[in-house]
């Protein structure tokens, strides 16, 4: 590959740091990176429900890979396939990548707060207000905060929350068992598990069971976000039927 | 040559030597000043708390007083470095409780702060004078109850856009009557109500009072009785900048109130803005040396009206709302400007905003001829632009500009941005912060590898087109220490070619590029001053081949080791297993030879 060679001209006086990794290691990893996507752009097109974390990724990309390429465009496509931009001919769609523009989160909900509460601007940028929310899983040993408004339906909320925790759940089971996370099925368990049952506390202070009412109303009243214990959450349903009773 | 200084004349020297650098150069002259400066070195600053451990830096430096630490990469300010991921103080104040009984100051950035270590403060630093908290968090009102409390000596409580659990407003009133020393109290990031009465008795009860940043939930009606407490102030952070309606009362009051300020050259908050109560600032915008409208919802005609009286303005931060009209009038008054940020007002629009584009920056670089720092964000931005100011404004050295949009090309020639970015390192020669946006190939890392000797950290995203960028920058900036990059094809052959960078800079973050797994795993083996961490939140990255690209990686030199708190989406590379296998086992070997 021309770029490799021409990094060899220059990186001469490093020769006893250079360090490789092996013949065919760098087409290997771009075959990989393209099959992985853009896994921070969390373009949440109807992927099937049972994905796990890596075939969620993969599904992805497929659907964005444009068939055969020349290896020589690869980089190119990376960088397309990797912004998931619009053609610009269309109108500019709302893609919400993490963390960029990099504005501070502080200063995000500062502006959000102000603008949902004078009626500034049209509704466009009141549903544009960032949605925070902290999730705490029992047992766990740190909080994970989730901006609601990245996703648009429970199961894109509960995907996220299974790769989030997955880590610690894991670690939980025997080493050995780390190839079980591959497995989809039992990351679905976590959430779908009686023993684990997700909960939020609303405006009004009250818990309830995650997906008791239609998604657009949940991210406008969650308020935090916790994964119980089974045996914790038993109260909880009965109270949440009569709240969307009295709602409806 | 040390001999025949006496010891006691060169304490004498070094104790007019303040600046870090300088004193880090002079233990470097030999043993005995080595000696010398570290016994007597006050203040500490460690831009990465994993560098080095508590107790190295106690035991090298007795007479500790003041310690500054920085713990999350810069990145977590933008979400993306996990919560849990590290940053945890209570180490440090543990070992400082036990060994620098003597210790003011400590200054955090990016960490997490416990209750727990804002009691053990309280409780063990009996001089304590200074607390700074920049976008730390973890920490509640409960905490800060501890600090008014027992901390009698305090003069510096700064919270700055720290995360706190706001459970009540009364810790204010824990600081005691006997309580007068407060010289800066900048609660600005608190949600709820501070017990008001007792904020204005305090106010009223330390007269060395010069800095006072309020948070949104102090009405506007209360600040004319909370400033007559201290007129002496010389930075204010407004509350809530409203009322429902406007009120004349209010208005006239704030008037007298502020006409009293005499010594007030700072202002800040804004927060909710009624344009009508502007006109009250009017009195004293001449002496206005920084103003920060970045939370104020106001138009650009207002924000004109305001800043058209502040001809001695020298930092000014505001939203797009000021527009090219706008910034053209800053040009035109503010003559002393040195620092401009400009942040996006609806930073998740794409539409093109014609009202603030390229042509208010080149306005200000025109106009300015001190300006040194730049912040801005826009839709839109050409190479010429930037040519223009590089040419115009070298003396910058601080130049980041965020284009919302990733890819954006040079919107009059569609080309991309290389040029421009490479105009701008060459002419400003002086440059130490550079980010970078808009379409961008690996020609301007070619530019910045060649001409940013001075360059210190560098902000790169959705920019290059292959390894060689990452080379020419990690090859060319001599001075580099922190270098920050998302989304670039950026893989693992420039990063371990030039591996040995590496370890003469604090640190580089890459999240969503191309470096496999085992490109992280040889370079942490190979290099054992480095700690290599890979982040990933999908699964142990065992689990996957070793060309798998890892989500996230955060390398920084240390001489403390891989560290011990690291959350389970976190893996080190390079570490235990085999080295401290090799390590024990040579232990058991040496027991038996000695049997």
């Amino acid at each position: 590959m021309e770029v490799v060679v021409g990094m060899k001209k220059e990186k001469m006086e490093f020769d006893e740091t250079e360090l490789r990794l092996g013949i065919g290691s760098t087409k290997a990893s771009e075959e990989v990176v393209r099959k992985r996507g853009f896994s921070e752009t969390e373009n949440h097109d109807d992927d099937d429900d049972e994905n796990t974390t890596m075939d969620l990724m993969l599904n992805l990309s497929s659907k964005e890979a444009s068939g055969e390429v020349d290896p020589n465009d690869k980089i190119k496509n990376l960088q397309k396939e990797k912004t998931l931009l619009p053609d610009p001919a269309k109108p500019p769609t709302k893609t919400q990548v993490v963390g960029w523009p990099p504005v501070r989160s502080y200063r995000k909900n500062m502006l959000a707060m102000q603008k949902s509460s004078t009626n500034f601007g049209d509704e466009s940028e009141k549903n544009n207000a960032i949605s925070f929310v902290k999730v705490s899983m029992d047992g766990a040993p740190y909080l994970r905060k989730v901006d609601l408004k990245m996703y648009k339906s429970y199961s894109q909320l509960s995907d996220s929350l299974g790769k989030m925790f997955s880590s610690f759940t894991i670690g939980n089971c025997e080493s050995q068992g780390m190839k079980d996370f591959m497995n989809e099925s039992k990351l679905m368990d976590l959430l779908n598990n009686s023993d684990y049952v997700p909960t939020y506390e609303d405006k009004d202070g009250d818990w309830m069971l995650v997906g008791d009412v239609p998604w657009e109303m949940f991210v406008e009243s969650c308020k935090r976000l916790r994964i119980m214990k089974g045996k914790e959450a038993i109260g909880i349903a009965p109270r949440a039927m009569e709240k969307c009773k009295n709602r409806r | 040559m040390d001999h025949s200084f006496p010891q006691k004349v060169l304490e004498h020297l070094f104790s007019f030597i303040d600046s870090n650098k300088d004193r880090n150069a002079i233990s470097l002259v030999s043993k005995s000043w080595y000696e010398i400066e570290r016994r007597s070195r006050k203040k500490i600053f460690i831009g990465n708390c994993y560098a080095v451990s508590p107790t190295t830096v106690i035991k090298r430096f007795p007479e500790l007083r003041s310690i500054t630490l920085k713990g999350k990469p810069h990145f977590a300010d933008f979400n993306l470095v996990p919560d849990g991921w590290g940053g945890y103080v209570y180490t440090w104040i543990e070992a400082m409780a036990v060994s620098v009984p003597l210790l003011e100051e400590i200054r955090l950035k990016r960490m997490v702060v416990t209750d727990e270590s804002l009691e053990l403060i309280a409780k063990s630093f009996k001089n304590f004078k200074v607390l700074v908290f920049i976008s730390c968090d973890g920490f509640s009102t409960d905490g800060l109850e501890a600090i008014a409390s027992n901390c009698r000596n305090l003069k510096e409580l700064n919270l700055q856009e720290s995360e706190v659990e706001d459970l009540s407003g009364d810790w204010l009133c824990y600081f005691p009557d006997s309580y007068t020393s407060l010289v800066s109290l900048n609660i600005s990031c608190l949600n709820n109500e501070v017990n008001l009465s007792a904020l204005e008795a305090l106010l009223g009860r330390c007269p060395n009072l010069q800095t006072l940043c309020l948070n949104h939930a102090v009405p506007l009606d209360k600040l004319p009785s909370l400033l007559s407490q201290c007129p002496q102030l010389v930075e204010l952070g407004t509350g809530v900048y409203s009322t429902e309606e406007m009120h004349p009362d209010v208005l006239s009051s704030l008037i007298t109130a502020f006409s009293g300020c005499k010594q007030l050259k700072s202002l800040s908050g804004f927060w909710n803005v009624l344009p009508s109560y502007l006109p009250a600032l009017y009195p004293i915008c001449s002496r206005l040396t920084s103003l920060n409208l970045s939370y104020a919802i106001i138009q650009s005609s207002d924000i004109v009206k305001l800043i058209g009286q502040c001809p001695n303005l020298l930092r000014l931060w505001v939203l797009d709302y000021i527009e090219d009209v706008g910034l053209e009038a800053v040009a035109a008054s503010c003559k002393d400007l040195q620092e401009l940020r400009v942040f996006p007002s609806d930073p998740s629009c794409l539409e093109l905003n014609n009202a603030l584009t390229e042509r208010g920056l080149v306005s200000v670089s025109k106009g300015c001829p001190k300006l040194q720092s730049v912040l801005y964000f826009c839709r839109q931005m050409s190479n010429a632009a930037l040519s223009a100011i590089a040419q115009i404004r070298p003396n910058l050295t601080r130049f980041r500009l965020c284009i919302l949009e990733p890819h954006t090309p040079d919107y009059l020639t569609l080309q991309p941005l290389d040029s421009g970015f490479g105009a701008i390192v060459e002419h400003c020669k002086d440059l130490q912060r550079l980010s970078l946006s808009g379409l961008l190939t690996d020609r301007v890392f070619e530019y910045i590898g060649t001409h940013a000797k001075k360059l210190e950290m560098l902000s790169v995203a959705f920019a290059g087109d292959s390894d060689l960028g990452l080379h020419y920058v990690l090859s060319g900036c001599e001075n580099l220490r922190k270098l920050e990059i998302r989304d670039c094809p950026f893989g693992d052959e420039a990063l371990l070619a030039n591996a040995a960078k590496l370890e003469t800079m604090r640190s580089l973050w890459m999240s969503s590029c191309s470096v496999s797994y085992g490109a992280c795993k040889l370079l942490g083996q190979k290099m054992p001053k480095l700690n290599v961490e890979v982040i990933d939140e999908s699964g142990p990255p065992d689990s996957r081949p070793d060309s798998c690209p890892v989500e996230k990686l955060y390398i920084y030199r240390s001489i403390a080791g891989p560290r011990l708190d690291m959350p389970g989406f976190v893996w080190t590379m390079g570490d235990d297993s085999s080295r401290k296998l090799e390590l024990d086992v040579a232990g058991v070997e040496a027991q038996f030879r000695n049997l």
